[in-house]
This record gives C-alpha cells, sequence and structure tokens, in this order.
C-alpha cells in the first residue's frame, strides 16, 4: 500500500504532461488563440473585404453602369466575388502555423484533431464569411440589387460561406505543406463550391423573383450540415499527411 | 480468398498476373472497339431526326460512362490504399487519372461537336455538359496535387483524400446543376427524352461501351506494370527482371 503522496505522482499521463484540460476548454483556447492573432493583425481580416469591394466595382467598369443591366447579374456577381475573396483567406488559414510549428502542438494536443481543426475554421468563418455576409448588402445597393433580397443576400452568404470555410480547410490542409500551394488550392476547392454557389446565389434570385428561399435555404443549411460531419476528418487527416510528409 | 488478394496486393505477384491478364484485355478492346465503330458509324441505321450526327454517340456516351467510372475506381482505390497501406493500390489509383482526365476530355470535346448539328453551337450549359466540366476539373486537381509532393507517399496520401472527397462530391454537383440548369433554362435541348433506341442501335452501342471498358482495364494494367517498374526498380527482382531482359 503506497502513500497518499507517492499515488499522486502517478496519476493520469494527462496531469504528469501539465496538460489538465477538458476538450471545451481546449476549444475555447483555440478559438481565442487564432482571434487573438487576427485582431492583432487586422489585414487579414480586411483585405478579403477590400478585395470583395474591389472586384464588385471591377464588373460595372468592364460590363456596363446600366442599372438595369446590372440589377440582372447582382446576384450571381456578389456571390461569385464573395466566394473569391473567401477564397482567397483560405490560403493562410493554416500556413502560419504550420511554418511556426504551432501546427505540430495541435497534431500532438490530447484532444480530437478534428475538433481542434473545426474550432480554426469557426474562427476563419467568424472573421471572413461573416463580415463579407455584413459587407454585401451595402455592396448590393452599388449594384442596384432589387430591394426585398438584401435580407436573403446577407442570410444566404452567412450560410453559405459557412459550408465554403469548412470545405475550403480541406483543400488548406491538403495544400499547407506545398510552396506556393495558392494556385493549386482554388484547383482544387473551387469545383467542390459548385453546389454552394447554385443554391446561394438561387437563393438571392428567388427572392427577387418573389419565388420561395425556404427551399433554397434549407439546402444551403443542409450542405453545411453535411459538411460540419465529414469535412473535420478529412481536414485531420489531410494535416497529418500535409505535417509528415 | 483472403490470402489470394494479400498476395495479389504485392507488386511482384501483381506483375507476374498483369503479364498474362492484359494481351488479352487489349485483344478484347480492339475487337469490340473495331465491331462496335464499324458497326454503328457505318452499319447502324440513321436516326430519324438528327441523321448521321447521332453516330457521335458511339464515341460520346462511352467516353462519359468511363470518365465517371474511373473516378469512383480511383475513388475505391484511394479508400484501399488509405485503410490498408496497399501500395498497389495508390499505383493502379496514378495509372488511372490521366486515363479518366482524357476521357472527360473526349466527352466533352465530342458533346461539344454533337451540339453544333443539333443545338446550333459548340457550347451549351447544359446540365451534363456543365458536370463532365466539373468533372475535369476535379481530375486535373487530383493529378496537380500528387504532382505538387515533393515526397511521393504524401503525395499519394493527399491524392486519395481528395478523391475521396471529390466522390463523395460528385452526385452533390451533379444534382445542384440539374436543378440549376431546370431553373434557367427550359429543357428543349434535351436529348433524352427521345423515343428508345431500336436494337440496331443500341446493341453496337453496348459494344463500344464494353470495348471501352476493356479498353480502360488494359491501359490500367499496363500502366500499373509501368508504375510498379518505376517505384519498385530498387527491388531484387525488378533487377532481376531486367538483367533478364537486357
Amino acid at each position: 500500500m503506497s502513500r497518499p503522496e507517492a499515488r499522486s505522482a502517478i496519476v493520469s499521463p494527462d496531469r504528469a504532461r501539465g496538460v489538465d484540460a477538458s476538450l471545451t476548454s481546449a476549444l475555447y483556447a483555440t478559438m481565442r488563440r487564432d482571434l487573438i492573432l487576427l485582431l492583432r493583425r487586422p489585414g487579414a481580416v480586411l483585405n478579403p473585404l477590400a478585395f470583395f469591394a474591389l472586384v464588385i466595382t471591377l464588373f460595372p467598369i468592364g460590363i456596363s453602369p446600366d442599372p438595369e443591366l446590372l440589377a440582372i447579374i447582382a446576384p450571381g456577381l456578389l456571390w461569385v466575388a464573395a466566394l473569391l475573396a473567401a477564397l482567397l483567406s483560405l490560403d493562410g488559414l493554416f500556413r502560419e502555423d504550420a511554418e511556426d510549428g504551432a501546427l505540430e502542438q495541435l497534431l500532438l494536443a490530447p484532444h480530437p484533431l478534428p475538433a481542434l481543426a473545426l474550432a480554426k475554421v469557426a474562427v476563419h468563418w467568424l472573421t471572413t464569411g461573416l463580415p463579407l455576409a455584413l459587407m454585401a448588402p451595402v455592396l448590393g445597393v452599388m449594384l442596384s440589387l432589387p430591394l426585398g433580397s438584401y435580407g436573403v443576400l446577407a442570410l444566404s452568404l452567412a450560410l453559405g460561406s459557412a459550408t465554403l470555410s469548412v470545405i475550403g480547410a480541406i483543400g488548406a490542409a491538403l495544400t499547407v505543406g506545398v510552396s506556393r500551394g495558392g494556385v493549386l488550392l482554388s484547383l482544387l476547392v473551387l469545383p467542390l463550391y459548385v453546389p454552394v454557389l447554385i443554391f446561394g446565389a438561387g437563393a438571392v434570385q428567388a427572392a427577387i423573383a418573389g419565388s420561395g428561399v425556404a427551399a433554397h435555404l434549407a439546402l444551403l443549411g443542409a450542405l453545411l450540415a453535411a459538411a460540419l460531419v465529414f469535412a473535420p476528418w478529412a481536414i485531420a487527416a489531410s494535416l497529418r499527411i500535409s505535417l509528415n510528409g | 480468398m483472403w490470402a489470394f488478394i494479400h498476395k495479389l496486393g504485392s507488386p511482384k505477384v501483381f506483375y507476374a498476373l498483369s503479364a498474362r491478364l492484359s494481351p488479352w484485355f487489349w485483344t478484347a478492346a480492339a475487337v469490340l472497339i473495331g465491331t462496335g465503330g464499324v458497326w454503328g458509324l457505318a452499319f447502324a441505321p440513321a436516326d430519324y431526326q438528327q441523321g448521321d450526327s447521332f453516330r457521335i454517340i458511339y464515341v460520346h456516351v462511352p467516353a462519359a460512362f468511363l470518365a465517371q467510372s474511373i473516378f469512383v475506381v480511383m475513388a475505391l482505390a484511394g479508400l484501399v490504399f488509405m485503410v490498408w497501406k496497399i501500395k498497389l493500390a495508390d499505383m493502379a489509383a496514378t495509372a488511372m487519372a490521366p486515363l479518366g482526365a482524357g476521357m472527360t476530355f473526349v466527352a466533352l470535346l465530342s458533346g461539344a461537336v454533337w451540339g453544333v448539328p443539333t443545338w446550333g453551337t459548340w457550347w451549351q450549359w447544359d446540365a451534363r455538359l456543365t458536370s463532365m466540366l466539373i468533372l475535369f476539373f476535379l481530375y486535373i486537381g487530383v493529378i496537380a496535387l500528387r504532382g505538387a509532393f515533393g515526397s511521393r507517399d504524401a503525395g499519394s496520401r493527399a491524392a486519395s483524400v481528395l478523391t475521396m472527397v471529390g466522390v463523395i462530391n460528385i452526385p452533390i454537383i451533379k444534382y445542384s446543376v440539374d436543378w440549376w440548369y431546370t431553373l434557367h433554362q427550359p429543357a428543349t435541348f434535351s436529348i433524352t427524352s427521345r423515343p428508345a433506341m431500336p436494337t440496331e442501335m443500341w446493341l453496337p452501342l453496348l459494344i463500344m461501351v464494353l470495348g471501352f471498358y476493356s479498353f480502360f482495364i488494359a491501359v490500367t494494367l499496363t500502366r500499373t506494370r509501368n508504375e510498379i517498374l518505376r517505384r519498385e526498380s530498387s527491388k531484387r527482382w525488378v533487377r532481376d527482371l531486367v538483367g533478364e531482359a537486357g
């Protein structure tokens, strides 16, 4: 029979390594760290928004300033531009963490990697998808988007960009070990974005046409639910492949 | 049964077995494509609406079948490679990918050529053409990702993950594109609602499809054999083999 002090010295291996965190606090810590890092360098958050606005500016210049024409193509333009802006920010999702070794610590952590990766993706959506969705109505005004579709535009972008972040994270995880992986990332991810674009832009067009938007939004939600179930495992597997070579 | 599969997973055994199998598949492909091609292009009756231009179907449909099947087979090979670490499965997937991309391109090209007499345009944003185009991009992505990694093993596993992600997405993309198409365009150009084909038209088509599948198996066997030699070039049995030949 050993003494209590001796027993306490050989408790769980987690405690011995100084790891004394539940999954919830690990997720919270991951999200908090990513948010702080982004807030200290706001460029990462603001650049996609500037890109979004800039691309939207190019279309009237390139096509025609005619409000009637712009109103017809506005839903698609806004959706495609927001999609590209979200894509542009994906490359940085894991790259810096991979370069400074933080990603390896995430792999070594005693918590499931899919959950931790999903926490990082959630921060990405919070700092990219959500701002893009909030900004889209303003750009919609510039493209003379018909009244009555602004709410649906923001809602469909908020919902759809979450799916874009989750699916895009697979591509970001696959290309994190590849130097100059940006173009490759777009090549991998854009084909997978097609359903989100169809239902997202479709929701806005349905709102303009006055037909029901519920089906489109429900399908966007279904895509998000399916992505949330399957993608975290693919992200985790891809991160392991990229880091372990 | 399992012992046989395990033995088959060994590159050396597969190399010997495929050496005996591949001539048969090459012969079958040549005979079937030859028969189906001559029958379909020269002897099958012309379509009452489209005339002779419908004969593109004898290339277009088999190519489209293969384009989709090859991606699924690649995903299965990727699964086998990831779960059981059977390297042979990955060699086969590597060998198949360019053929799949090529078949997708052939299907797209023949579809465009077919579009000129039937639709009056090279390209129509038809639902099937569009999802075929997206499938083509998926193939390009898999091939590009495999080549982007410095280490072959990492590239193989990354390509396997991407193929599996892609194969889950293919039905979703297919259905959403179908829906997008019905929302946007009236299906006036549809060629699916044609009356059922008479036997003398679809029999050569069936022969062509079988011929294309034999061609796929033959090409995969031959290319996998090359891939085995390339990857196992430091192994003793490959050196012995090459030594014998040279």
